[in-house]
């Protein structure tokens, strides 16, 4: 055995840990995700620098790159926190990619049914829409949420499940039903049913020409502060804090898990719901196959990397969204779905400085098992 | 064998733990064929030194001699190749495995073919040179847990252990199976075994041990002293620092109207096997009922039915008149029946959430900390902080979580939300369990404090002792039946123990002597 002067002492943390250091671990590995993947661009002979310039410039280097990255990042944000309200309970909800194809369903029937006039003003259709998206959500919500009160039946089985049945579900109404032209879409919505954008101003303001942000943002960003608000200051949400934590000690407080996993589920639903809405309405203004590229799957990365807080759902989202957008400005694309991956495995090994402390020590006897569990 | 007379000789031992000193220059000798108690208050040290004899731990510094030898362990192997086994508190065994498997498991024989017969007769051997007798055969999940400590002690024994340590080896036990412990170390030292007995029960440290070292705070306040002439208010003392009161001084109060009502109350346990079997019992404002009984006789259950946690399949539980059978918590909850949970950590408390949220647990509904739909930050915090100071809660402050809480704070935080909460029936399930004395005395009194403000207090507990100190009336409950209840003039033990192993009282009593 080579005896170093030195020696690495990894020791369980006993002691709280400081507040700041979750924050700085996560930005510190995805710094170093992005250096590990320079390495490898390196490697296959790209000037890294070169690249990440690139990448900076696409992604955060105008204003209308900058738009390009929060568009993107709405349906993440939106995903991501249907995810964080459902974990916060413990209660996995795989089914943010159905929940959300559903929600633009449902969003789309005010158009195409057409449930309201087709020439409705707009401050009726888009509230419509939102209500319809979201109602859409929780109703995908609202069954597996049932199956789990009622029968525990395993809600990870049953979200995974019916993700399918509402992309199929969707693919019936668009190759058949309401197919356009046999193009596997629907007829573009009107202009009444679409959020508004930056670039519909442009002739106001001609700066935001070109800009596709549309207000989708905001129901991410206003989502943001009302989940924020419920799990913090709310009594539902103390509720969903306390059954997250302990399920037999908020029985024992008093609460019904049973009617709580099926509001959450619905809540969870809801807020995919809207993104399903926001997206169609925002983005691709009609239905049609393949709106999420994984918007739900992702969101629930991006609720783990956000340790369920809302405003680290945000930050997660918008680097997700500028991955995306890079991921189409780069060839090969695959490039960023490396540094995507690279700062997932950084953030997640990242957990061990929570929960140990690791310091390096003058070479000195040190106790043979897990010093930190002492009676 | 060398000559020196000890078997261990720890000297000078430091352990540091990040911000703890958790063993600080401690001394401790184990002389041959004694049983040694090692006494202190949760979290004094006792655990972490004994770690280091079984090599679970190095000292930052100290020397540690086996048999006159200076040694230096650096698994748990090395201790066991040097004849020092652990009983450990919490078993480890494998539930679906025999005995015989068991207590072969981990070793180098047998190499690959399981000869169990052979192994058996050598593990019947040992059982019968200590008289600790268990089927080898059996399942560890088909025996009692008192048999699965003696598995635990036979699995040490076959490894050739000359030293046994015992890590609170009572504290999972019936009496009767205490009582059996005892009988066992002592043939174990009768053979020339030598005992280290960790342990904060100062009754079982008195009936056992020969020699005893207090710790507190990591330091050694009393060592190796022979136990012989030592009053218990003495080790009590050299444990908490300062005087404790044993007696506990109950004012008589004459008890009011029955508040509680439990009536041929029957339910089923989550074996699925009937745990109560028509109960009945009243309970009258500012009354104590103590319910004696050994554990698994339907206690847990018991107050499950009172609370709303488990369904009743028959009967009635009724509170001021408030019918409670079978309704959710929240009724009981709303009808003022507060409860002490036997497990702390798992039923009585979110582990991962602050002080504050674990006291508002049951008053976050009403005004003013439940505000329409918010919560009210401030009311909160003011009020966790207001019982922090009223109930001695040490903690560095309210936002603290609870996990980071010793087992008696963590009890006081319980104890706290559940007295505030203005209850007219108390359900009070081991409430000092592992706690050490000052944490007792300090809940002891805090239950007294109720019965005079005129609750009905369940108290179900294991400790006889407690439940003869704190109760007006004691039920012994034995297979989902009350055998009987004892006023507090005419507390025996005698009869106590006869009805917790299923006679009635009218039995013991009648001029016909006792059928059982």
């Amino acid at each position: 055995m080579i005896h170093l002067p030195f020696t690495l002492l990894v020791e369980k943390r006993t002691e709280e840990v400081p507040r700041w250091l979750p924050a700085a671990t996560s930005v510190g590995s995805v710094v170093l995700a992005f250096v590990v993947s320079g390495i490898v661009l390196a490697f296959i002979g790209a000037n890294p620098l070169q690249v990440y310039g690139f990448f900076a410039r696409a992604t955060f280097g105008s204003w209308a790159a900058f738009s390009d990255t929060l568009v993107k990042a709405t349906p993440l944000i939106l995903v991501g926190l249907a995810c964080s309200v459902a974990f916060k309970m413990k209660l996995w909800n795989i089914g943010a990619e159905g929940q959300f194809y559903i929600g633009a369903f449902f969003a789309s029937l005010v158009v195409l049914v057409p449930l309201l006039p087709t020439d409705g003003p707009p401050w009726l259709m888009i509230p419509a829409m939102m209500g319809m998206g979201m109602l859409g959500g929780a109703l995908w919500g609202f069954l597996p949420g049932l199956l789990k009160a009622r029968f525990q039946v395993n809600e990870i089985i049953t979200t995974l499940m019916l993700n399918y049945v509402a992309v199929l579900w969707n693919n019936f109404w668009i190759f058949d039903r309401w197919s356009d032209a046999g193009f596997q879409m629907t007829p573009t919505f009107g202009r009444n049913s679409w959020l508004p954008r930056l670039s519909d101003y442009a002739r106001e303001y001609p700066v935001f020409s070109g800009l596709t942000l549309h207000l989708g943002v905001f129901f991410g960003l206003f989502a943001a502060a009302a989940v924020w608000w419920i799990l913090q200051r709310s009594r539902w949400g103390y509720e969903i804090r306390l059954i997250g934590d302990n399920p037999q000690a908020a029985r024992y407080a008093g609460i019904s898990i049973a009617r709580n996993v099926i509001w959450v589920m619905m809540l969870s639903g809801a807020l995919a719901g809207l993104a399903g809405m926001a997206e169609i309405s925002g983005v691709v203004h009609r239905l049609q196959e393949r709106i999420s590229p994984g918007y739900g799957f992702t969101g629930i990365i991006v609720a783990w990397l956000a340790k369920l807080h809302p405003l680290g759902v945000i930050l997660v989202s918008i680097l997700f969204g500028a991955l995306i957008v890079a991921s189409r400005e780069v060839q090969p694309s695959g490039i960023a779905q490396m540094i995507q991956g690279f700062v997932l495995f950084a953030l997640i090994s990242s957990d061990v400085l929570l929960r140990y402390k690791i310091r390096l020590v003058r070479a000195a006897p040190q106790p043979a098992g897990h010093p930190g569990e002492f009676a | 064998m060398s000559d020196s007379p000890y078997a261990v000789e720890m000297h000078d031992i430091v352990i540091k733990f990040p911000g703890v000193l958790a063993n600080d220059r401690v001394d401790f000798t184990l002389k041959r064929g004694e049983i040694h108690a090692l006494l202190g208050e949760n979290g004094a040290g006792k655990s972490t030194l004994m770690n280091v004899l079984a090599g679970l731990y190095k000292p930052n510094s100290g020397t540690l001699r086996v048999n006159g030898k200076v040694v230096s362990f650096n698994s748990p192997r090395d201790a066991i190749a040097q004849g020092i086994g652990m009983v450990h508190q919490h078993f480890m065994l494998v539930p679906t495995q025999t005995v015989t498997e068991n207590i072969l498991l981990g070793l180098p024989e047998p190499r690959f073919f399981l000869n169990l017969p052979r192994f058996e007769r050598k593990i019947q051997e040992l059982q019968s040179q200590f008289g600790l007798t268990v089927d080898p055969k059996a399942k560890i999940w088909q025996i009692s847990v008192g048999e699965q400590q003696r598995v635990e002690i036979l699995k040490t024994l076959y490894r050739g252990a000359n030293v046994l340590i015992f890590d609170e080896p009572t504290a999972v036990l019936a009496p009767q199976e205490i009582h059996d412990l005892i009988a066992t170390m002592r043939a174990l030292v009768a053979q020339g075994k030598s005992i280290v007995f960790i342990s904060h029960k100062l009754h079982e440290v008195e009936a056992v041990a020969d020699r005893i070292t207090v710790l507190r705070k990591g330091r050694v306040t009393a060592g190796g002293l022979p136990m012989a002439g030592r009053t218990r208010r003495e080790l009590a003392q050299l444990m908490v620092g300062r005087d404790v009161v044993f007696e506990v001084a109950k004012e008589a109060t004459p008890p009011g109207e029955a508040v509680l009502k439990l009536q041929q109350l029957k339910a089923t346990s989550n074996k699925g096997t009937p745990a109560l079997r028509g109960l009945s019992l009243e309970i009258c404002a500012g009354e104590i009922v103590g319910i004696a009984g050994v554990a698994g006789n339907g206690q847990s259950e018991l107050a499950e039915c009172i609370t709303g946690l488990r369904p009743c399949d028959s009967g009635e539980v009724t509170v001021a008149g408030t019918q409670l059978t079978n309704q959710p918590p929240l009724t009981a909850i709303l009808a003022g029946v507060s409860h002490i949970p036997e497990d702390r950590t798992r039923v009585g408390s979110a582990p991962n959430l602050t002080i504050t949220d674990n006291i508002i647990m049951k008053c976050y509904r009403q005004d003013p900390i439940g505000n329409g739909i918010t919560i009210d930050e401030p009311s909160a915090t003011k009020f966790a902080n207001e019982l922090k100071e009223r109930y001695d809660i040490l903690a560095p402050g309210v936002q603290t979580l609870a996990r980071k809480l010793s087992g008696g704070n963590l009890q006081k935080v319980i104890l706290a939300r559940e007295i505030t909460a203005n209850p007219r029936v108390i359900v009070a399930v081991q409430p000092t369990r592992g706690l050490d004395v000052g944490a007792v005395e300090a809940i002891q009194q805090h239950l007294l404090q109720q019965r005079k403000a005129g609750t009905a207090i369940l108290l179900i507990s294991e400790e006889l002792e407690e439940l003869i100190a704190l109760s007006d009336r004691i039920a012994v409950i034995f297979d989902g039946q009350v055998m009987g209840v004892v006023g507090a003039h005419e507390f025996n033990l005698h009869e106590i123990g006869l009805m917790m192993t299923g006679t009635r009282l009218e039995a013991l009593r009648s001029p016909h002597g006792r059928k059982v």
